[in-house]
């Protein structure tokens, strides 16, 4: 179980796509939920949102960037190697329901977790307006299934390097303006998700977040992921990934987010340098 | 036979050999060393080996106490670990973590002019002498019935049922959520006290007799307990602890440095935090710290927070230190690494700094007033008494609630109003046909040795259902 049967590598090999065989797990998934992985004995326990499933093939698949040690393992890791764990599905699936129009804004990876939820919105009768972005032109990751899967496809670049020059809350600004959004789904970097929710606060339209917490378990055991929702303590895990923006408490998010900035590039130099001399 | 008697009484108990304070309080090692065999016979002797005992009364799991002692006297360590086998698949871990004091020695006639016998340390001896010097013999296995059982959840509850359905002769497979099977004998309670390889050691002795183990599924989520009946189990057993940590829910609770015991001692011990970088898993190494809660859980995370390397580490508690639910013994190993305690102390809010970091608390002074609801004497505030108390790190250990994931997507599950299983205390039934449950999903947070006690039942009746009928 769990052998990895694809490997890809996107936006410059910074980020990976794993397809793993996991059919217990992909028998169950549904757009929204994730999985906590760990690659080894000595692993951490690392949290992604499926980006796919197939249940025939009993495949998962994961897209992740490289951002610490425990992602760089992940990397290593080639064809026909195994994930030792992978734990799944957990958290509440997206409520998808047909509601008119709905804007789907990704950033980042965050574009592989949008990608199954755009696909099923748009398949249930809704028209889904797409807006994704990133860094540079280099960084952009599915633009192809992304139009697939929408209605109607944005793509914005921060330095102006393909399609819109700019951020996605401008295009998002101008989607607002002329379109009856009854629904918007913002997935990304928390800064992101936290101007998407400004935005959409302002046009009064209903918006979900997808909140990237640290996590232990993913079952709610532990507490380590709670997040302040409507001035509500909640666990990520089991109380979402999603909830209501215009209720998250962002900066309390980023914070603990950097709960172990430290240790994390400590623990990322430590593995830089054996990797050299190895 | 009196000069024996009198002979015997004269034994002094036999102390547990054990680290020193000051160099235990750094390190993960195992506190006490161990009984050798010279130590062990030389306490065996001391039983007086009634005909009536008492100590047995004392043993949730009914445990033949005085037979497994006459062997070690006689020097039989096999023998006497058979005969704890008999009503007991996990010697090792109960040895190290039952509350002998209030259970098997509490009664120990001994005890009422001298010290009991060391009934627990003598447990852990013939269990520790089996797994390094045994054979690895096995006990019988009764004829196979062809009956399947599904155990969820691989703790003290879970390895007892699956201890004794599988010697019964019935197919046993147990299901846990974490990629490593014990429970919160693994994830809870620390190395320095339960060392993991003596956990896993039991597991893997339950898998020779024939168990299977699945890890990362999660029952609830993974699969559902009524698909399990489809796959054709016939019998389920729920034994998934109480894993919902309760928090203080006062201002400032989701400071960074704040965590709930559950987090911090899985990190610690479940992911090997400890050995960080070694071991991917990083924990926040506080200096000044604060553990919320006067149970064996916060006693736990005070000596894993010394160990981590504190300059301070203080327990702080509502009510006094007569109201304390933890073990004499654990507070007494806490005082002595250099735990502080600080009584009648109520945190009313947490400080933090400019990035988020907890830095303190302001806390109230509090009074005893009337007996609540479990007997013990009410805390109440005393007015204008608010303080401040500086901490880097604070580890809330309050107790845990039912977890609602796997027992609120099963229909036919009756619940009670805290959202614990209802199960018949006999017999472990719950109100949906084929499923058991015992354990803190039934009772709330208790001990390893009341979850054997609790599976103990359960199996009983699983076995008559599965030759019988419901």
């Amino acid at each position: 179980m769990f052998e990895i049967l694809k490997r890809t590598e996107m936006a410059d090999g910074t980020v990976v796509l794993n397809e793993i065989s996991a059919p217990l797990i992909a028998e169950k998934a549904k757009p929204g939920q994730f999985v906590i992985l760990k690659a080894n004995e000595t692993g951490e326990r690392i949290p992604l949102t499926m980006a796919e499933t197939d249940p025939k093939k009993g495949t998962i698949t994961i897209i992740y960037q490289v951002v610490g040690k425990s992602t760089a393992l992940f990397k290593s890791l080639h064809v026909g190697e195994r994930f030792q764990d992978v734990i799944g599905p957990l958290g509440q699936p997206t409520h998808i329901e047909k509601v008119g129009t709905v804007v789907c804004v990704g950033g980042g990876t965050g574009i592989a977790v949008m990608h199954p939820i755009t696909r099923a919105l748009k398949e249930i009768g809704n028209r889904v307006i797409a807006i994704i972005g990133a860094r540079t032109k280099d960084l952009l990751i599915l633009e192809d299934k992304m139009r697939a899967a929408s209605t109607e496809l944005h793509v914005c670049t921060d330095d102006g390097s393909y399609g819109h020059h700019g951020f996605v809350t401008d295009v998002l600004k101008e989607v607002l303006e002329k379109e009856d959004v009854k629904l918007a789904v913002g997935i990304g970097p928390v800064p992101m998700m936290k101007f998407v929710s400004k935005m959409t606060a302002e046009y009064k339209v209903r918006t979900l977040v997808s909140l990237n917490a640290i996590m232990v378990d993913g079952t709610g055991m532990c507490g380590c992921c709670r997040v302040s929702v409507g001035g509500k303590t909640q666990f990520a895990c089991v109380d979402g990934p999603e909830f209501d923006a215009h209720e998250v408490d962002f900066d309390e998010l980023t914070q603990r987010l950097e709960a172990y900035k430290e240790e994390e590039a400590a623990a990322q130099e430590k593995y830089r340098c054996e990797c050299q001399a190895g | 036979m009196a000069e024996k008697g009198a002979k015997k009484e004269k034994i002094p108990r036999q102390p547990m050999p054990e680290q020193k304070p000051e160099v235990r309080r750094r390190n993960f090692d195992e506190v006490p060393f161990g009984l050798s065999a010279e130590l062990a016979v030389k306490e065996a002797e001391r039983c007086l080996q009634c005909k009536k005992p008492t100590c047995m009364q004392g043993c949730p799991v009914a445990i033949d106490i005085p037979a497994f002692i006459a062997h070690i006297q006689a020097g039989e360590f096999t023998k006497a670990i058979r005969k704890i086998w008999e009503r007991n698949a996990l010697p090792a871990v109960c040895g190290r973590v039952c509350p002998q004091e209030i259970q098997c020695e509490g009664l120990c006639v001994l005890g009422k002019k001298d010290a009991p016998v060391a009934i627990g340390n003598l447990e852990r001896f013939v269990a520790d002498h089996e797994r390094e010097h045994g054979k690895g013999e096995l006990p019988p296995k009764g004829k196979p019935s062809g009956k399947r059982v599904a155990v969820i959840g691989s703790g003290p509850s879970g390895l007892t049922v699956a201890g004794d359905l599988i010697l019964k002769g019935h197919e046993v497979t147990v299901f846990e959520a974490f990629h490593k099977p014990g429970g919160v004998l693994v994830y809870g309670i620390p190395e320095f006290r339960l060392p993991k390889d003596i956990v896993y050691s039991e597991v893997n002795f339950l898998e020779r007799l024939g168990a299977k183990l699945e890890c990362n599924t999660v029952v609830g989520r993974t699969v559902s307990l009524d698909e399990l009946f489809d796959q054709g189990f016939d019998a389920i057993f729920i034994g998934v602890g109480a894993g919902l940590p309760r928090f203080l829910n006062v201002p400032g609770e989701n400071l960074i440095g704040i965590y709930s015991a559950n987090e911090y001692l899985t990190r610690a011990n479940l992911m090997k935090a400890y050995l960080f970088p070694e071991y991917d898993t990083p924990i926040a190494k506080g200096k000044d710290v604060a553990v919320f809660g006067a149970g064996n859980v916060a006693m736990d995370s005070a000596r894993t927070a010394m160990r981590l390397g504190a300059d301070r580490v203080r327990i702080v508690y509502r009510r006094s230190r007569d109201e304390m639910p933890a073990r004499a013994a654990e507070i007494h190993h806490a005082e002595e690494e250099g735990i502080e305690f600080y009584f009648l102390t109520a945190p009313t809010r947490f400080l933090g700094n400019e990035k988020g970091r907890v830095k303190g608390m302001e806390c109230l002074k509090m009074q005893l007033g009337e007996p609540d609801d479990s007997g013990r004497r009410r805390p109440v505030p005393i007015e204008g008494s608010k303080f401040k108390l500086e901490c880097d790190l604070a580890v809330i250990a309050v107790g845990a609630g039912p977890n609602p994931l796997l027992i609120k997507s099963t229909d036919g599950l009756a619940l009670n109003t805290r959202g614990y299983v209802i199960a018949d205390p006999e017999t472990g039934k719950t109100t949906k046909k084929g499923v058991w449950a015992g354990g803190d999903i039934v009772t709330g947070s208790a001990t390893v040795i009341l979850a054997m006690g609790a599976g103990r039942k359960a199996s009983d009746s699983m076995h008559d259902y599965l030759t019988l009928g419901w």
